[in-house]
C-alpha cells in the first residue's frame, strides 16, 4: 500500500499534538507494511526511518524555515536572496503549489492520498485533482474545537467544509469529533470513520525515585492532595472553569493544591482570576515544562483534570494514567470513549466538577480504584489497532469494488 | 414412592437509593434518598414501576394458583425497606402481598430489615435489624418467620451457628459446587457445628434457567416450556427437594411479561402435579418432611452472586471496603444520639445495594449489561454515598458528638 501523506509538522518541530499523532500513526502503519511518502511544507531533520519524508517548496523558493511558535511563523527564502515571512493562508497557497508540482513529477504510482487537518487540505485537493487518487482526510480537530465552541475563523471553516465534501473518505479521531462534523458541516455520518488515537508507551520515559516537585511531595506527606492540569493555557482548555471549581473545592478541602502546567495566551487572565478568587495559596503555575518536570507533574498528582470545552481526543489523559494518576475529563472529550474508568463532567458544570474533585481528594480509595481500572484499559491501547482500522479504509478506496 | 417437591422461594427487595447527592448538599440538607422525579435514583418511580410490572400482576397470578391448587405453596422474603416503600408509594401492591400471605400457604423468611451486610461488621447491629424485620413482618403480615436468610444469600458456618442459636429451624444458602462437592443441592442438609437447624441450598442451574436464561433466545434450551422443565425434574431421580430460589422481580421485571414468564408460572403447578408423588413445599415443610442427607461445612462465605459466589461484588474493591467500614465506624456515635431519623438514615445507607453499585469488576471488563445500577458508573455511586456519609458525620458534629 503506497500512501502519499500530507502533513504540516512532525516532531521535534511540532507546536502541538498533531505532529506527534501523525508520527505515531505513520510508525504503526509502516509496521503493518504501508509505504509512506510524508510530505511537509518545511525542511528539517526528522528521526523517522520508517518512512520517506519529503520537503516540498514551490519553484523559486530555496528554503522554508519553520520558526519557533505557532502556524504563522514560516520564513521563505527565495533564489534571489530575498526573504519573506508568510502567514498561514499564504503558506497553504504555497504548499498547494508545491504539492501540485511534486505530484506531477512523481513516476511511482500511489494508491491513496491521506491528509492531516485543514492546513494540508488545499494541497490535498489539488493532488487529488491532478492524480485522480482517492483522498482520505483525517480530522484531528475542527475549527469549532480550536475556537472553544464558537464558530471560529470562516476562512478555515470554508477549507474544512470544501475538503469534507470533496474527499472520498473522512477519518475522525473520536466519535465526539465525528458527531461534531455531522452536526456542524452537514456531512453524512457514513462518510466518516472513527479511528481513535492511541499512545506510544515506549516513548514515555520512566519516572525516577525522586519527584522534581519537592515542595509538593512535602505537602502530600502533610495530608495535602494535588490536582493537576497540563496543557496549553488557551480558550479551548477551559481553565477558568477549573479555577472556579478550585475555589469551591478549597473551601471544603483546604489541603488541596492545583498545579497548572503549561503556557499560552490565557496566562495573565488566569493569574488575575486566581487573585480575584482569593485562592493564590492553593494554585501553582509552573509555565511550560518538558522532560522530568513534565513527567513528574503527572506523577505527583492525585487527580488529573482535563476540563476542555471540546477535545477531539486528549492525549494528556492517557499520559496521566501512564504516570499513575486517574483522570477527570469533560464529557466533550474524545478520549472519554476509550477510558471508561474516568470521572466525567460537562465542561460548563463547575459545581459538579468541584463535587467530583472534592470526592477524589477526600478519598484515596476512589483515586486508587479509578486509576487501577483505567490502567487496565490503558494496557489495551495500541497504535496498531488504529493502523489496522486505517488499512481497512485504505483497502476500501484503493481497491474499490473488490469485496472480500 | 419417593416424594419430590418444588421449593419455590422468591426474594422481594428495593433499597433506598442515594440521589445525586453532592458535597454542596452535605451539611445543607439531609434528603439523601429523595431524588427528583425523572432521575434514575428516584425510589418512588422505581418501586411504582416494579409494582406495576411485577408485584401486582405476579401476585394476582400467585393468588389464582393458590386458589386453584390446594397443593401449591411458596416462600418469600420481603425486606423492611421495600415494605416501607410499598406502604408509601404502592399500597395496592402491598395489599396483594398480604392477600397471598393470607392464604396460609406463603411462608415469610427472616432477614435484616435493611438488606445489610451488618453480620460481617457488627453483630449487635445485625441482630437489631433482624429483630426490626421480625416486628415489621408481624405487624404487616401477622406472621413470625421460622427460616432465616442473610442478605445476598451470604452464608457460612458462623451465620448458621447464629441462626441455630437464635432458634430458626432453617437457613438458606447458594448450592455452590465448591461447597457441595459431589453432593446434590436437591436434599436437606445440616450445617457443620449445629444440631437443630437445617440448610436448604439453591439449585442454581434450575433457578437460573428461569431467573436469567428464560428469555434468552440464544440459549440452547430456549424456549423453556413447563413440559421441558418438569421433564428435567421428573427425570432427576436422586432428589427430594428442588430449591428454586430467585429474585421475585424475575417475574415481570428481569424477565418481561413478553417472554412468557407469567405463562410459565401459571402452567407449572398443573404440569408438575400431574405426576403422582410430586408436590410443592414451603421451606419449613421441606425441612419438616425430609431428614438431612449430610452435613455441610462452609468455612468461607458464599453468596448467590457472580461466578465467584463470594462477597466480592459488594466488598471487592477499596472504595467498597472503605465506604462500608467508614459507615460502621459511626455506629456507636449514631446510636448514642437516639435521633431516630439519623439512625434510620444511617441504616438505610447500610443496604448492600449501595456497595454493589460501586463494583468495578464488570465495568472494567466492559460488560455493563451484567450490571444493574441507577448510576452512570461505580465512581458516581461511591461519590454520592460518601457525600451522604459526610453529612451523617456533619449531623453528629452538630449534636456536639466527638468523631
Amino acid at each position: 500500500m503506497k500512501v502519499l501523506m500530507l502533513g504540516w509538522e512532525l516532531p521535534p518541530h511540532n507546536s502541538g499534538g498533531l505532529g506527534v499523532a501523525c508520527y505515531q500513526l505513520c510508525k504503526a502503519l509502516a509496521r503493518d507494511g504501508a509505504d509512506i511518502d510524508f510530505v511537509l511544507p518545511y525542511k528539517a531533520d526528522h528521526d523517522a526511518p520508517f518512512m520517506k519524508v519529503t520537503s516540498v517548496r514551490p519553484e523559486g523558493v530555496i528554503e522554508v524555515e519553520r520558526l519557533a511558535g505557532t502556524y504563522d511563523s514560516h520564513k521563505y527564502v527565495f533564489k534571489d536572496g530575498t526573504e519573506q515571512m508568510v502567514d498561514v493562508f499564504g503558506q497553504q497557497q504555497l504548499f498547494e503549489q508545491a504539492v501540485d508540482e511534486y505530484v506531477q513529477q512523481l513516476d511511482e504510482p500511489f494508491d491513496v492520498i491521506h491528509a492531516h487537518d485543514w492546513l494540508t487540505f488545499r494541497g490535498a485537493l489539488r493532488a487529488k485533482e491532478r492524480t485522480g487518487l482517492p483522498l482520505i482526510i483525517h480530522l484531528h480537530s475542527i475549527e469549532r474545537d480550536r475556537a472553544g465552541g464558537n464558530a471560529g475563523n470562516p476562512l478555515v471553516r470554508e477549507i474544512e467544509a470544501t475538503a469534507m465534501l470533496i474527499a472520498d473518505q473522512i477519518v475522525a479521531v473520536s466519535q465526539h469529533t465525528k458527531d461534531m462534523i455531522v452536526k456542524d458541516y452537514d456531512i453524512p455520518a457514513d462518510k466518516i470513520e472513527v479511528v481513535h488515537n492511541s499512545i506510544d508507551k515506549s516513548a514515555l520515559d520512566p519516572l525516577d525515585d525522586e519527584n522534581a516537585y519537592a515542595y509538593l511531595s512535602a505537602l502530600k506527606s502533610q495530608g495535602y492532595r494535588i490536582v493537576t492540569n497540563i496543557g496549553r493555557l488557551t480558550l479551548q482548555k477551559n481553565l477558568p472553569n477549573l479555577l472556579y471549581a478550585a475555589k469551591e473545592v478549597i473551601e471544603r478541602a483546604p489541603k488541596t493544591i492545583f498545579l497548572i502546567v503549561g503556557s499560552g495566551e490565557q496566562l495573565f487572565e488566569l493569574l488575575d482570576l486566581v487573585g480575584r478568587l482569593g485562592i493564590g495559596k492553593n494554585v501553582i503555575f509552573t509555565g511550560f515544562q518538558r522532560g522530568k518536570q513534565w513527567r513528574d507533574a503527572y506523577a505527583i498528582a492525585d487527580l488529573f483534570v482535563m476540563p476542555s470545552i471540546s477535545e477531539p481526543f486528549g492525549l494528556t489523559a492517557l499520559e496521566a494514567i501512564a504516570y499513575g494518576t486517574p483522570v477527570l475529563m469533560s464529557k466533550q472529550s474524545g478520549v472519554a470513549e476509550v477510558v471508561r474508568n474516568s470521572l466525567k463532567v460537562n465542561f460548563w458544570d463547575v459545581h459538579e466538577m468541584a463535587n467530583q474533585i472534592t470526592a477524589v481528594v477526600q478519598n484515596d480509595s476512589l483515586r486508587d480504584e479509578l486509576h487501577a481500572n483505567a490502567l487496565h484499559e490503558y494496557a489495551h491501547l495500541d497504535w496498531q489497532t488504529s493502523s489496522k482500522k486505517l488499512f481497512g479504509v485504505y483497502d476500501r478506496h484503493a481497491y474499490p469494488g473488490v469485496t472480500v | 414412592m419417593n416424594q419430590k417437591a418444588i421449593v419455590l422461594y422468591l426474594h422481594v427487595h428495593q433499597p433506598f437509593r442515594v440521589r445525586h447527592y453532592t458535597i454542596f448538599d452535605a451539611g445543607v440538607n439531609h434528603n439523601y434518598f429523595d431524588a427528583p422525579l425523572g432521575e434514575g435514583t428516584n425510589n418512588q418511580q422505581i418501586v411504582q414501576k416494579v409494582a406495576e410490572k411485577s408485584y401486582i400482576p405476579m401476585n394476582r397470578r400467585l393468588l389464582q394458583l393458590l386458589n386453584d391448587y390446594p397443593q401449591f405453596c411458596l416462600s418469600i422474603s420481603i425486606t423492611g425497606t421495600v415494605i416501607e416503600q410499598l406502604e408509601r408509594w404502592a399500597p395496592e401492591a402491598l395489599q396483594s402481598f398480604k392477600d397471598i400471605v393470607a392464604t396460609g400457604r406463603v411462608e415469610i423468611v427472616a432477614e435484616t430489615y435493611h438488606h445489610s451486610l451488618a453480620f460481617f461488621y457488627s453483630r449487635e447491629e445485625f441482630e437489631q435489624q433482624v429483630a426490626m424485620h421480625r416486628t415489621k413482618v408481624k405487624d404487616v403480615f401477622g406472621k413470625t418467620p421460622q427460616v432465616f436468610r442473610n442478605t445476598e444469600l451470604s452464608y457460612n458456618n458462623e451465620i448458621a451457628a447464629w441462626a441455630d442459636s437464635a432458634g430458626y429451624k432453617g437457613i438458606l444458602a447458594e448450592g455452590w459446587d465448591k461447597v457441595l462437592g459431589w453432593r446434590s443441592p436437591n436434599y436437606v442438609y445440616r450445617p457443620s457445628g449445629t444440631e437443630n437447624i437445617r440448610l436448604l441450598m439453591k439449585n442454581y442451574k434450575l433457578s437460573d434457567d428461569i431467573a436469567f436464561r428464560f428469555g434468552n433466545k440464544h440459549w440452547a434450551e430456549w424456549p423453556l416450556t413447563t413440559d421441558k422443565f418438569t421433564h428435567w425434574l421428573n427425570s432427576t431421580h436422586n432428589a427430594t427437594n428442588f430449591n428454586l430460589f430467585m429474585d421475585y422481580e424475575t417475574f415481570g421485571e428481569h424477565q418481561w411479561e413478553e417472554t412468557g414468564i407469567f405463562g410459565f408460572l401459571e402452567d407449572l403447578p398443573q404440569k408438575w402435579l400431574a405426576t403422582p408423588g410430586n408436590a410443592f413445599m414451603t421451606l419449613s415443610q421441606a425441612i419438616d418432611t425430609y431428614d438431612p442427607a449430610d452435613e455441610i461445612d462452609t468455612p468461607h462465605t458464599t453468596t448467590w452472586a457472580d461466578t465467584e459466589r463470594d462477597l466480592s461484588a459488594w466488598l471487592g474493591n477499596g472504595m467498597q471496603t472503605s465506604a462500608i467500614q467508614a459507615l460502621y465506624d459511626l455506629q456507636k456515635q449514631v446510636l448514642a444520639t437516639n435521633d431516630l431519623a439519623l439512625i434510620e438514615d444511617w441504616r438505610r445507607l447500610q443496604a448492600s445495594d449501595h456497595f454493589y453499585y460501586m463494583c468495578t469488576k464488570w465495568f472494567t471488563d466492559g460488560d455493563i449489561h451484567a450490571y444493574f445500577s441507577p448510576y452512570e458508573n461505580p465512581y458516581d455511586a461511591f461519590m454520592a454515598f460518601m457525600n451522604a456519609y459526610h453529612d451523617v458525620r456533619y449531623r453528629l458534629i452538630e449534636k456536639g458528638v466527638e468523631i
